[in-house]
C-alpha cells in the first residue's frame, strides 16, 4: 500500500513539449474553420427568423440590430487588439519599456470616459426615436383598414378571434399581406409572450389585461409563431403557423372556415371546454359571442368592477 | 387518526418516487451524504469538525466553508446544465428525450437558482470572508457571530434545495418564478415552496452579510487607510454590499408576499381578486438587477488587484476605477425594467430604461481600458489568475456588447426570451463572475492554505472553460436568431436546430471537463503541497496587506495591526516606503467559538420545511426555539478570549520591521 502511494506521489504531470508557435496558431485556425463549417452546415437552408424578416416592423428591427451589432464590432475591435497586443508586448522577458509607478494619465482617461459617452449618446438618440417609432402599440401607417385579431393565450394553445369575420381559429393564424394587423392580446393562463419573429417583435399576454401589437406582412409565406414565455408543462408545444397571403386567398380561407363541416360554434361554454389545459391541433370556430374576448379578460376583473359597469365597459372598448 | 393525519400536513409517500432519472440523482445525493458522514465517523473527526470548523468565528474559515459548499453546488448546477443540454440535443421531433417536460422545467429552475444563489453568491461571500479583513488590515469582521449565522442561513437554503431532490419536487416556473404561474392556481405542489423558502432563508443570510461587511469596511480599516487608499477590491465590495443592503429587503418582501399568497390564500400577485402579477415582476427585478451587479462588482475589483500584481505595476487610473464602480452601483438601481420591455410599458418608459442601461456600458468600458493600460508598459507574468483575466476580457467584452444590443427596446422585442438572451447572460455571468471568482480563488489560495495551486492544471482548466464556453454559447446566440425560445424541452426537427444544440452540448461537456480538471488541480496540489509551499507569505509579489502576513494566515490575521500611508501599502513597504508594522505587541482579543449559527441554521431548515409541507406545528415550534436561541445568546457573557502580547510576539514569524 505504502509502496503504491509512494509511486503515485512520484507521478508528475508530463510537460507538454514546446510546439512551434506557428503550429499552435495553425491548429487554432483549423479549429475555428472546422467550427465555422459545422455551424454553417447546421444552418444551411434554415430560415434565420430574426434576420430574414418579411414584414415592415421586423425589417426595421433587423436593420437596427445589424446597425447596433456593427457599431459594437467597431467598439470591440480596439479592446481585442489592445488586449492581445499589450499582453504580447509587455510579457515578462520581452524587455519593453517598464513604468511601474505610472498610475494614471488625465488625457488618456478623458478619452475613454468621453468616447464611450459619445457612442452611448448616439445610441441613446436612436433608442429614444425607435422606442417610439417601433412601439408595438403604435398603429401602422397604411391606406388599408387594419385587420383586427384578438389573441387569447390558453394552456397551451393560441386562440385567434376575427371579430370582423365572425370566425376564430386555434393554433393557426391567417392574415392578408400588405394589410396592417392589429393584435389585441390577453391570456386565460399564466403569462405568455406572443411572438412571430419573421414579422416582428413580441409582447406579453397577461390575464385580466390586454396588450397590443401592430404587425404587417410584406410577402406571402408561412411564418412560425410561438409563446416565448414559460407557461407550464405544455409550453414547448405552444406554437402556431402564420400564413400571410393575398386578400383573395384570405377571403377564400374565411369562406372555407365558415363552410367547413368541422367548424364549431364558439361561445362561453365551448370556450371553457377549449380553455382546459392541454395542447391542441388546428381548430376552427364560428364566433357566436362578439364579447368573448372582453368577457375572458373581465372574468379576472369581476371583483373590482360591478357587473353592469363591466358590460358597459366592454361595449365601449369594443366600439373603439 | 385524523389528528395525526393533520400533523403530517400535505406530506405523502408518493413524493419519494418520480422516475428513474430522479432516482439516480436521489441515490447520488444520499450516497454523497452517507460517504461524508461515514468518513467523519471512521476517522473520528466529528469533534474536530465541530470545534475547528462548524463553530468557528474566524472569517477565513467561514470563507473556506462557503467555498466548499459553493463548489459542491457548482457540481450539482453543472450536472443540471449537462442534463438540459443532453435533453435539447436529443429531443428533436418524435424523440421525447430522456426527461419529461415537468422534470426539464424543474431542472432549469434548479440550475438557475443554484448557480446564482448558491454558487455565485457562495463564492462571492467566501472570497470576501477570506481576504477582505486581511486586505483592510483588520483582525476580523465587525460582527463575527452574525457572520457565522449568515453562513448557516445560506447553508439552510442549500439544504432545503437539495432536500427537494430527495423528498418532493423543485419549482418549475423558472428561477424567478413569475406569477401567476407560480401561484397556487397553476403550481399547487410543494415545488415552488421549496424554491421560495430556500432563497428566502439564504437571502436573509445575504442581507446580514451585506450589513456586516459594509460596517467592516467602514469601521475596521487599518490606521491611515482612508477611503481613497483602499485597495480597489475593497471598493468593489463596498459597492456590492451597498447594493445588498438596499436590494435584498426587496427580495425578502416580495417572496414573503408570494408565500402569503401561497399558504394563506392572499392575493398580492394573483391574476384575479385585485392581485397584480406585474407588480411581482417589477419587484423581483428591482432586486434581480442589482443582484447581478452584486455578483460582478467584486469580480471587477479583484481583477484590478490581479492585473496590477501580475503586471508589476500600479493600477492605472485608480480614481477613475472608484468612480466607475460607484457609478455602476448607483445606476444598477435604475435599469430593472429592461428585463420586461415586452410588457407593454410604452415608448417613453422603455426608452428611459433602455438608455439608463446603455449608460452602464460607459463606466464598464472605462474599467476595461484602465485594466488594459495597467498591462501597458508593465512586466506581465502570465500565471493562471492572469489567464483567467485574459479569458474574462475576451468573453466579457462580447457579453457586454450583446447586452448593449438588448438594451435597445426595439431590438429586445425580437430577441427577448430567446436563446440569444440566454447566451448573453451566460456570457457575462460565466465570462465575468465565474472567471473572476476562479481568478480570485487561484490568486488567494496560498494565503489561506499555505501552498499554491498547480499552475499547468490551472491553465488547462482556463483553456477548457474558455473553449467550452464559446462552443456552448455561440450556437445559442445563433439559435436565438433562428427564433428558438428558451426553456423548450422539445422542438420540431424541421427547424434544423438539432446540430446547433449538439455543438452546444459538446461545449457544455468541455466545461464539465474543465471542472474535473479543476478538482484534479486541487487534489494534485494537496498531494504536491510540499513542492508548492509558499514559504514567503507573498508568492506573487503582491501589493496589498494580505500578502504582508505569513501563509497560511494566522487566525488572528495580524500580530501587530498595520499602519498604512499609501495605496499598495505592502508593495511600497517592500520597496523602501513606510513601514507597515511597528511598535509594541499588544493583547489580542478574539471571539470565542459558538454553535449559535449552527442552531439558527438547523431551526431555519425546520421552519422552511414546516412551511413547505404545511406542518404548522413545526413552524410554530421552530419559531419559538429560534427566539429562545437568540435570547439565550444575549445572556452569553463569556464570548471572547485573549492571546497575551508575549504569546503574540512568540508566534509572530515576521518580526523584521517592514
Amino acid at each position: 500500500m505504502k509502496w503504491v502511494l509512494k509511486r503515485l506521489s512520484q507521478i508528475q504531470i508530463p510537460r507538454i513539449p514546446i510546439v512551434p508557435r506557428v503550429v499552435v496558431l495553425l491548429a487554432w485556425l483549423l479549429g475555428l474553420c472546422l467550427i465555422a463549417f459545422v455551424l454553417w452546415f447546421a444552418m444551411h437552408g434554415q430560415t434565420v427568423d430574426v434576420l430574414q424578416t418579411r414584414g415592415e416592423i421586423g425589417n426595421r428591427q433587423r436593420d437596427l440590430l445589424v446597425f447596433a451589432s456593427l457599431l459594437a464590432v467597431v467598439v470591440l475591435m480596439p479592446v481585442y487588439i489592445m488586449l492581445f497586443v499589450f499582453a504580447w508586448r509587455y510579457k515578462e522577458g520581452h524587455h519593453r519599456k517598464y513604468t511601474p509607478k505610472w498610475d494614471g494619465n488625465k488625457r488618456y482617461e478623458t478619452i475613454w470616459w468621453s468616447v464611450p459617452i459619445l457612442i452611448v449618446s448616439v445610441l441613446a438618440v436612436i433608442t429614444w426615436v425607435t422606442s417610439h417609432s417601433l412601439d408595438p402599440y403604435k398603429p401602422l401607417a397604411s391606406d388599408k383598414k387594419p385587420l383586427q385579431v384578438q389573441v387569447i393565450a390558453l394552456d397551451w394553445k393560441w386562440l385567434f378571434i376575427y371579430p370582423e369575420y365572425q370566425i376564430a381559429s386555434v393554433n393557426e393564424l391567417q392574415i392578408p399581406v400588405n394589410r396592417p394587423v392589429e393584435f389585441t392580446i390577453t391570456s386565460d393562463a399564466p403569462m405568455n409572450s406572443f411572438w412571430i419573429p419573421q414579422l416582428g417583435g413580441q409582447i406579453y399576454a397577461m390575464s385580466g389585461m390586454q396588450t397590443k401589437l401592430h404587425l404587417i406582412a410584406d410577402e406571402p409565406g408561412e411564418y412560425r409563431g410561438m409563446s416565448a414565455n414559460i407557461s407550464g408543462e405544455g409550453f414547448a408545444d405552444m406554437h402556431f403557423k402564420t400564413y400571410a397571403e393575398s386578400q383573395t386567398d384570405f377571403n377564400q380561407w374565411i369562406d372555407k372556415v365558415h363552410g367547413y363541416e368541422n367548424t364549431r360554434d364558439l361561445d362561453m361554454s365551448s370556450y371553457s371546454h377549449l380553455a382546459e389545459p392541454g395542447t391542441s391541433v388546428v381548430q376552427y370556430y364560428h364566433l357566436q359571442d362578439q364579447q368573448l374576448f372582453y368577457n375572458v379578460m373581465m372574468k379576472y376583473m369581476g371583483h373590482s368592477i360591478g357587473r353592469e359597469q363591466t358590460s358597459e365597459m366592454t361595449n365601449m372598448e369594443y366600439s373603439n | 387518526m385524523e389528528f395525526f393525519a393533520n400533523l403530517l400536513g400535505r406530506m405523502d409517500l408518493s413524493y419519494f418516487w418520480h422516475g428513474w432519472v430522479q432516482f439516480g440523482a436521489q441515490l447520488t445525493l444520499i450516497g454523497a451524504v452517507v460517504l461524508v458522514i461515514g468518513l467523519l465517523t471512521y476517522f473520528k473527526k466529528w469533534k474536530w469538525l465541530w470545534r475547528e470548523w462548524l463553530t468557528t468565528q474566524d472569517a477565513k474559515r467561514i470563507g473556506v466553508m462557503y467555498i466548499i459548499v459553493a463548489v459542491g453546488m457548482l457540481l450539482r448546477g453543472a450536472s443540471d446544465a449537462l442534463m438540459l443540454r443532453l435533453q435539447q440535443a436529443l429531443a428533436s421531433g418524435n424523440s421525447e428525450g430522456f426527461i419529461s417536460s415537468d422534470h426539464f422545467q424543474q431542472i432549469f429552475t434548479a440550475h438557475g437558482t443554484i448557480m446564482i444563489f448558491f454558487v455565485a453568491m457562495g463564492l462571492m461571500f467566501g472570497l470576501i470572508n477570506l481576504v477582505l479583513p486581511l486586505m483592510i488590515g483588520s483582525r476580523d469582521v465587525a460582527f463575527p457571530t452574525l457572520n457565522s449565522t449568515s453562513f448557516y442561513l445560506f447553508l439552510a437554503g442549500v439544504v432545503l434545495t437539495n432536500l427537494s431532490l430527495i423528498y418532493g419536487e423543485f419549482g418549475s416556473a423558472g428561477w424567478l418564478a413569475y406569477p401567476p404561474l407560480s401561484e397556487l392556481a397553476y403550481s399547487p405542489g410543494p415545488g415552488i415552496d421549496y424554491w421560495l423558502w430556500s432563497i428566502q432563508i439564504a437571502g436573509v443570510g445575504s442581507l446580514l452579510s451585506g450589513i456586516n461587511f459594509l460596517v467592516t469596511i467602514l469601521k475596521h480599516r487599518a490606521k491611515g487607510m482612508t477611503l481613497m487608499k483602499m485597495p480597489v477590491f475593497v471598493w468593489s465590495v463596498l459597492g456590492a454590499m451597498i447594493l445588498v443592503v438596499f436590494a435584498f429587503p426587496i427580495l425578502t418582501g416580495t417572496l414573503f408576499m408570494l408565500s402569503l399568497d401561497r399558504s394563506m390564500g392572499m392575493h398580492f400577485f394573483t391574476s384575479d381578486f385585485g392581485g397584480n402579477p406585474m407588480m411581482y415582476i417589477n419587484l423581483i427585478w428591482a432586486w434581480g438587477h442589482p443582484e447581478v451587479y452584486i455578483l460582478i462588482l467584486p469580480a471587477f475589483g479583484l481583477f484590478g488587484e490581479v492585473v496590477a500584481t501580475f503586471s508589476r505595476k500600479r493600477l492605472f487610473g485608480y480614481k477613475s476605477m472608484v468612480w466607475a464602480l460607484m457609478a455602476i452601483t448607483v445606476l444598477s438601481y435604475t435599469v430593472w425594467l429592461h428585463h420586461f420591455f415586452t410588457m407593454g410599458a410604452g415608448g417613453n418608459v422603455n426608452a428611459f430604461f433602455g438608455i439608463m442601461t446603455m449608460i452602464i456600458a460607459v463606466p464598464t468600458g472605462v474599467k476595461v481600458f484602465n485594466w488594459l493600460f495597467t498591462m501597458y508598459r508593465g512586466k506581465i507574468s502570465f500565471a493562471s489568475p492572469m489567464w483567467w483575466f485574459m479569458a474574462f476580457v475576451a468573453t466579457f467584452a462580447l457579453g457586454g456588447a450583446t447586452g448593449v444590443l438588448l438594451s435597445i427596446p426595439a431590438i429586445d422585442f425580437q430577441v427577448h426570451n430567446s436563446l440569444f438572451l440566454v447566451a448573453h447572460f451566460h456570457n457575462v455571468i460565466v465570462g465575468g463572475v465565474v472567471f473572476g471568482y476562479f481568478a480570485g480563488l487561484t490568486y488567494w489560495f496560498p494565503k489561506i492554505f499555505g501552498f499554491r495551486l498547480h499552475e499547468r492544471l490551472g491553465k488547462a482548466a482556463v483553456t477548457l472553460w474558455t473553449s467550452g464556453f464559446l462552443l456552448a454559447f455561440i450556437p445559442l446566440y445563433i439559435l436565438g436568431l433562428l427564433g428558438a425560445t428558451r426553456r423548450l424541452d422539445h422542438y420540431d426537427p424541421s427547424l434544423g436546430w438539432q446540430p446547433l444544440f449538439i455543438v452546444s452540448g459538446i461545449g457544455a461537456l468541455l466545461i464539465g471537463l474543465g471542472i474535473v480538471v479543476q478538482l484534479a488541480q486541487v487534489v494534485y496540489s494537496i498531494w504536491k503541497r510540499r513542492q508548492l509551499r509558499d514559504t514567503t507569505g507573498d508568492p506573487w509579489d503582491g501589493r496589498t496587506l494580505e500578502w504582508s502576513v505569513p501563509s497560511p494566515a494566522p487566525h488572528y490575521n495580524f500580530a501587530r495591526l498595520p499602519i498604512v500611508s499609501t495605496r499598495d501599502a505592502w508593495y511600497e513597504a517592500k520597496h523602501g516606503g513606510n513601514q507597515v508594522f511597528s511598535g509594541e505587541y499588544k493583547d489580542i482579543e478574539l471571539p470565542r467559538n459558538t454553535g449559535f449559527g449552527v442552531y439558527v441554521g438547523i431551526l431555519s431548515v425546520l421552519f422552511g420545511f414546516g412551511f413547505i409541507w404545511h406542518l404548522w406545528w413545526l413552524v410554530l415550534l421552530s419559531s419559538v426555539a429560534l427566539i429562545y436561541v437568540i435570547i439565550r445568546r444575549t445572556y452569553d457573557e463569556n464570548i471572547t478570549y485573549v492571546i497575551p502580547a508575549a504569546d503574540v510576539e512568540r508566534l509572530d514569524t515576521r518580526k523584521a520591521a517592514i
